[in-house]
């Protein structure tokens, strides 16, 4: 059976192998999904920030304990 | 050494795996400053001496036993071909054999032996985490024995070995030890977490857990830096640095010297350094999203994103690893969580999750990946396959993690040897060490004040 890499044995003579990854023939594809991993990530820690920075606008209405971070520096 | 071309590889061979050693003394410095920094300070300098002592314990049953049961065991024994203890290829690894001392003509059994060690010591280590501020200290160096200089050796001789059954019959491949550190250390904590039983105070009454915080989480998130740093030598530990067709004597053919992962198969440490890099930081991403940036659950994501994708760090993409180490954090966050509600069970830096559940995904999603490929160069191996995977990550985490660390803890229990008293629990394990800690301040202070 066809292996991912294409190589299903070490019968070679190494000068004639180059590249050894899975799915050779995909690399484009699998720059895409990089590219979505990779902006996808800040699409979701903004909006992970962006709750944490509303809870804590709501919290502490007082200041008290602004002030005592404050003081602990 | 025959020629110069010989002495020089030889000589440049052991020169990196010693440097590698050195790097990886950096993962137990990691350890030992993120247990502390995990741990409550009243528990602090106990957890500490607790996980340095497993050092020299399991150095010395390594040498003592530990390095033979390797080369003696590949086949099983009686699992290959009815084959037994291999005595023959262990010569050399017996703790009387010359080639265990200083000896002119051997300049790679000390420094080989030294690599594996530094393994046997992480996969004791992952253990100690999970079990902080509870275990007796005689009781754990009894279990760090048995993972570091017995359990986890033999699966290295049965999965990590050229020769090893699990490669000829299962297609067995985990370039850089996902299963066979990671899941059988993971599964071992998991077996002795059973026995052991949970924190004072983990649990509330209506059996939801309590979070019990870091007391420094500044020593914590240092610490996996250098555990982080270490792992480099661990990578660079898992390939042989070079070495000709010849010398391999398996299929390949030519005359192109090459590096090669521990099975004899080709590699480059330039693909593992894309590979690492790019898992840790899939890890790293995924985690940080997935714990909405809890500073230990990002940090142990990147580590278990190395651990999923370092079973085909040798052969894959570098943006596959990026991806699988990405699915192995999310996962292993998710699966901690899931088994400390479903079944109480405490695991302190969740070290369950992050090599044992991470390392057993990691082994399985290999066998897709590089499902077809060679697993040897060597002729007659069964091909990688999802099949072997699996049943090689089940061996890994269940039959030679978890089975030894339950029935090993049940004995050490039934002996009172396991954990300590309710009592010495709440006061702290440090509490006799406190005290004896201020009777000589405040011995000194008097002195110094009658001495103005």
């Amino acid at each position: 059976m066809p292996s991912t890499n294409g190589m299903t044995d070490w019968a070679v003579d190494l000068k004639d192998v180059a590249a050894i990854y899975p799915f050779q023939g995909w690399e484009f594809f699998m720059f895409i999904l990089g590219l979505i991993f990779w902006i996808g990530w800040h699409v979701l820690q903004l909006r992970v920030e962006a709750t944490e920075v509303e809870h804590e606008m709501s919290a502490d209405e007082s200041g008290d304990k602004a002030r005592a971070a404050i003081d602990r520096y | 050494m025959g020629n110069n071309l010989d002495a020089l590889t030889t000589i440049f061979t052991e020169f990196y795996y010693w440097v590698t050693v050195v790097l990886m003394f950096l993962i137990h410095a990691g350890f030992l400053m993120y247990e502390v920094g995990m741990s409550r300070r009243r528990n602090h300098i106990h957890t500490l001496m607790k996980n340095v002592m497993l050092i020299p314990l399991v150095t010395v049953s390594f040498f003592l036993f530990g390095w033979w049961i390797y080369f003696a065991f590949p086949n099983g024994p009686f699992i290959f071909e009815g084959k037994g203890i291999d005595y023959a290829a262990a010569t050399g690894a017996r703790p009387w054999d010359p080639a265990m001392g200083t000896n002119l003509s051997d300049h790679i059994n000390g420094v080989f032996w030294a690599a594996f060690l530094l393994f046997s010591w992480t996969a004791a280590s992952i253990v100690s985490g999970s079990v902080i501020e509870r275990i007796r200290s005689g009781g754990f160096w009894i279990l760090a024995v048995l993972i570091g200089s017995v359990a986890w050796i033999i699966d290295a001789s049965w999965g990590w070995h050229w020769d090893g059954w699990m490669v000829k019959i299962l297609g067995y491949h985990d370039a850089y030890a996902s299963g066979v550190i990671h899941a059988i250390a993971g599964g071992f904590a998991l077996g002795v977490l059973l026995v052991l039983g949970p924190r004072i105070g983990k649990f509330r009454e209506d059996g939801t857990a309590r979070d019990i915080p870091a007391h420094n989480p500044w020593m914590v998130a240092l610490g996996f830096f250098m555990i982080y740093t270490g792992f480099w030598g661990f990578y660079a530990a898992c390939n042989v640095p070079i070495i000709s067709p010849e010398v391999i004597d398996g299929q390949i053919t030519g005359l192109t010297w090459t590096a090669t992962n521990i099975y004899l198969a080709p590699t480059t440490l330039s693909a593992i350094t894309f590979n690492f890099l790019m898992s840790l930081s899939g890890g790293l991403m995924a985690a940080y999203i997935v714990s909405k940036g809890d500073l230990m659950w990002t940090f142990s994501g990147g580590l278990a994103g190395i651990i999923t994708a370092s079973a085909g760090n040798d052969l894959y993409h570098p943006i596959q690893a990026m991806l699988i180490a990405g699915f192995g954090a999310w996962a292993a966050y998710k699966l901690h969580y899931w088994v400390e509600r479903k079944f109480k069970i405490d695991d302190a830096v969740g070290a369950v999750a992050v090599h044992g559940y991470a390392g057993f995904i990691g082994v399985v999603i290999a066998g897709f990946v590089l499902w077809g490929q060679p697993s040897s160069p060597y002729e007659g191996y069964a091909a990688i396959n999802p099949v072997g995977q699996f049943i090689g990550a089940i061996i890994m985490f269940f039959v030679l993690g978890f089975l030894p660390g339950y029935f090993c803890a049940k004995l050490l229990n039934a002996f009172d040897l396991l954990r300590i008293p309710r009592k010495v629990e709440l006061e702290g394990l440090d509490f006799e060490t406190n005290q004896t800690y201020l009777a000589a301040v405040e011995e000194v202070q008097r002195a110094e004040k009658a001495a103005v």
